[in-house]
């Protein structure tokens, strides 16, 4: 490719390539600072490609291609081409990842213990990850776990944080500028800008963490939280990974392993109530441990 | 005609997790997780001791469990069936 950077973000090197150098030199601006894939070798390709040959020029579209693709995804325009990068890594994921299985949640690490934030698009758990990587805890990721069938402990994968509308002035008003990127608007999902996580995040990346607490917010509902129990909870999980069906019996095992951690559904009205609600079953969870 | 038997799929192609009250099964052969609850579980152990109708398999839960008095040979061959359409149960 023309152009193209290589990038690892926790345990997981990737290369991206560009026809155009605008989205690439976006994405090497949003990644500062972190470290190239082991060894040199990514672990997955992406490209990012004219949708014809003459329009690398003349009203450019974008094709998201790499080592798997999805046939009918949509081609995106060039002002949106970091998107593109992000999302064609994500599929990369999604797609090819055979060795971790992946949830679909975002996690934060507190004393070596995480928190799982797991629920449908929209449930809030990017902002409230991102939040809390603010505040005491550090993230590990917004949008893919990464659960070591092994070992049953989660690796992090703190990829750039994807800010949707509301949620983009909320982190604003929170942190340093120089750590976004551009502001995308008019995407399928309205405005997105994207936040590069704080240095100790990507600094702490390759710590592994335990898992503590798992919750399934879900936003727009008064303040209420309730327990899960583990049948629940382990169908909520084989529908947030993306590759539970591909590991097979490793994929089982991790999982029904994984549903032994205490886990609540939470509503939540706003930031602050979920925040402080996060906070009171995370003490709750660590004086159950403590008594267990 | 005479009620069909069955027989379990092997012990050790089935992966079994207790979640609370109910039962998680991943069937390595097919790759499919099922949920079940009681007493698709115990049918399945009970089975494994040979093949076995509806009736003869109410005998040998009897003779473990505690069975309610509803629990007939009827309800059993109802969670036979299910078991059976789901692929870890078949007929001998």
């Amino acid at each position: 490719m023309r152009h193209q950077v290589s990038l690892r973000i926790g345990p997981v090197g990737f290369r991206v390539g560009s026809a155009w150098r605008a989205p690439v030199a976006a994405l090497a601006a949003l990644y500062a600072g972190y470290p190239a894939p082991e060894d040199g070798i990514a672990d997955f390709t992406v490209r990012l490609e004219p949708t014809r040959p003459w329009r690398r020029w003349t009203r450019p579209s974008i094709a998201i291609r790499g080592d798997f693709e999805l046939p009918d995804a949509a081609p995106m325009a060039l002002a949106h081409g970091l998107l593109a990068a992000e999302m064609g890594m994500n599929l990369q994921m999604a797609l090819g990842q055979r060795f971790w299985l992946l949830l679909h949640a975002a996690t934060v690490e507190k004393d070596g213990r995480a928190l799982i934030l797991t629920g449908e698009s929209g449930a809030g758990k990017s902002t409230l990850a991102a939040l809390l990587g603010e505040r005491g805890w550090r993230l590990m990721g917004d949008e893919f776990a990464l659960l070591d069938p092994a070992s049953g402990r989660l690796h992090a994968f703190p990829r750039a944080i994807s800010l949707k509308n509301g949620a983009i002035d909320v982190m604003a008003a929170e942190v340093d500028a120089a750590r976004f990127g551009p502001l995308l608007e008019g995407t399928p999902k309205g405005a997105i800008r994207h936040l590069r996580p704080n240095a100790e995040a990507i600094r702490r990346m390759d710590e592994p963490a335990r898992p503590a607490l798992l919750l399934f917010p879900r936003f727009g509902q008064a303040a209420a939280a309730r327990a899960v129990g583990q049948a629940e909870t382990f169908m909520r999980l084989t529908q947030a990974s993306t590759n539970y069906v591909a590991l097979g019996r490793a994929g089982f095992d991790a999982l029904t392993r994984l549903v032994a951690t205490p886990a609540a559904a939470i509503d939540y009205p706003d930031t602050a109530t979920a925040l402080d609600l996060v906070e009171a079953l995370w003490t709750g969870a660590s004086e159950w441990r403590a008594a267990a | 005609m005479a009620a069909p038997r069955y027989i379990a799929e092997p012990a050790e192609t089935l992966a079994v997790a207790r979640l609370d009250g109910l039962c998680a099964l991943f069937h390595e052969p097919s790759g499919a997780t099922h949920i079940v609850a009681p007493p698709a579980p115990e049918i399945l152990d009970a089975l494994r001791e040979g093949a076995a109708d509806a009736a003869t398999l109410l005998e040998r839960l009897a003779a473990r469990f505690e069975v309610e008095d509803e629990a007939g040979a009827d309800a059993i061959a109802a969670r036979l069936a299910e078991l059976e359409a789901a692929g870890l149960v078949r007929r001998a």
